[in-house]
């Protein structure tokens, strides 16, 4: 075993310029895919935001009997999609309407009859936040006979929807594209290498190598050039990310970088396509020796 | 330990066959030399014994692996079975000359602490017991030819090929390799030399199978094959 880690590093050591020439290419590939997956994550952790707004409102018609309201409350809260259930009174709407629109407050000062209906409002489980289960809901609402309207704002909500399906699809088509990029680049670079050592290869062969232990120090040498690509891209995303962070872009955006879990799914990514990078070029060398 | 029954030889896009109806058989303990002008099969004869071609027809048989049907990892097994030197010796230029033995036992497999001493004595068994440090450059064709001659002797082979082991050596090196490769027959080990050095072949006084257009034509053994 450290006679295949000490051939791998011998070929490291001997194709100095090579070596960091392929790692700084692994490495640029798995920035732009980890460049997009921090704007995936972003865009994600926002549209989170977002979706944490959708909310059901049931407007109950005047003088309706608190007990039928109190009854009403319980049965929507034990809704399966339901995360939370509020009763908003008229004298709360009034407040609430006094607060919010300071614009009108003079209007709502001569007001001799409260004209804002009473409500529920209805917030959603996070995994009920789309347009079919908030208008599940809406529809639920509406046959209480004392409701007299549910709005959830159903086209934004729809379109939410659609916007979450759009980066997710285009997320998935980009890191595709780039995974492609980064095994081809990280195959020209072991291949080079294994004509550099084609003779070492032949000999090898000669003398009874088996396969696998051809490729053994190729495959490290792969597995090592794309966790250290990983890395070498990792800090690029970060310095990216803090360059970001530094601007004053006026509003504050909360900005967010990779957990724990996915710096290590972007290593791991990276050996893969080492790995397999070594493995296509080898086992093609390796048909001809 | 070899033997060739009827094998004949065609390369895709070769025109004529390289091998054409090949039959002869090497026993235990021989020396043989193969002769013939360059394209007359000498190096495909070779290739089919160490299983780097197929016989298009015929059955070739190699220290008891049949090498029609060889799989691949049967290869590199019947490779440890054998020793092959080659013309332009093989070695790697960034290791010394016990590096590049070494690294015969290395990659297949055995254990660091059996390989220092069988280096050793393959290096004494060809005489560079004070060059093991050497590398390749610093060392003259003839010691070079002995350094891959140990590599190939250090897995205790019964068979070692050599393709033109003395083509690049002067009159001097080939005397003292041709020595060598006798030397390692009469302890037992079989010999296949290909070579075109006719007043070697002539002076040696040993078994010499003559191709001519991939036939087998002449096997002093068994006088004229045929004409």
């Amino acid at each position: 075993m450290n006679l295949l880690w000490r051939e791998a590093f011998l070929a490291f050591r001997r194709t100095r310029t090579l070596s960091a020439l392929s790692i700084i290419t692994i490495a640029f590939a798995l920035f732009v895919t980890g460049l997009f997956g921090l704007v995936a994550l972003n865009l994600r952790s926002a549209l989170q935001d977002v979706a944490e707004r959708v909310e059901v409102v049931a407007f109950v018609l005047h003088g309706t009997p608190t007990q039928a309201l109190t009854v009403a409350g319980q049965d929507i809260a034990a809704f399966p999609e339901v995360f939370a259930v509020k009763y908003v009174s008229e004298d709360e709407a009034l407040e609430r309407a006094k607060r919010d629109l300071v614009e009108f407050s003079d209007a709502y000062k001569d007001l001799e009859v409260n004209p804002l209906p009473p409500s529920f409002e209805v917030r959603l489980k996070p995994e009920f936040r789309d347009a079919t289960h908030a208008g599940a809901v809406a529809e639920r609402l509406r046959s209480f006979d004392f409701v007299e309207d549910v709005r959830y704002g159903k086209d934004w909500v729809q379109r939410l929807d659609a916007l979450r399906t759009l980066a997710g699809l285009v997320g998935l088509a980009i890191g595709f594209a780039f995974a492609l990029v980064s095994i081809v680049i990280i195959g020209v670079t072991i291949r080079i290498t294994v004509l550099q050592r084609a003779r070492e290869i032949r000999i090898m062969r000669l003398v009874g190598a088996t396969d696998w232990f051809i490729r053994g120090p190729f495959l490290i040498e792969g597995a090592v050039k794309g966790f250290l690509g990983g890395i070498l891209a990792l800090l690029l995303c970060a310095a990216v990310y803090l360059g970001f962070q530094a601007q004053q872009f006026g509003i504050s955006v909360g900005l967010h970088f990779f957990g724990v879990g996915q710096v290590l799914l972007l290593l791991i990514f990276g050996v893969l396509l080492g790995l397999t990078g070594s493995l296509v070029s080898v086992g093609r060398h390796l048909k001809h020796v | 330990m070899i033997r060739f029954t009827k094998v004949s030889k065609r390369y895709p896009n070769g025109t004529g066959p390289a091998l054409e109806d090949v039959s002869f058989h090497v026993g235990r303990g021989e020396f043989v030399f193969l002769t013939g002008h360059s394209g007359a099969g000498k190096s495909t004869l070779l290739k089919l014994m160490y299983g780097d071609e197929r016989p298009s027809e015929g059955d070739v048989r190699v220290s008891g692996f049949a090498i029609g049907a060889l799989r691949r990892d049967e290869v590199s097994r019947l490779r440890r079975r054998l020793g092959i030197v080659f013309q332009d010796f093989g070695l790697l230029e960034d290791r010394t000359a016990a590096e590049n033995i070494a690294f015969a036992l290395e990659v297949t497999g055995h254990r660091q602490d059996v390989i220092p001493a069988r280096v050793i004595r393959a290096l004494a068994q060809v005489g560079l017991s004070k060059k093991s440090e050497a590398f390749p450059r610093e060392l003259s064709g003839g010691e070079q030819q002995r350094v891959a001659i140990a590599r190939a002797l250090v897995n205790d082979p019964p068979v070692l090929l050599a393709d033109e082991p003395t083509g690049n050596l002067d009159e001097r090196a080939t005397r003292g390799v041709f020595q060598l490769l006798e030397d390692i027959n009469t302890a037992g080990t079989v010999v296949v030399m290909a070579t075109h050095d006719l007043d070697l072949v002539r002076a040696a006084k040993k078994r010499t199978l003559e191709m001519r257009e991939g036939k087998l034509v002449y096997d002093s053994a068994d006088q004229a094959v045929s004409a």
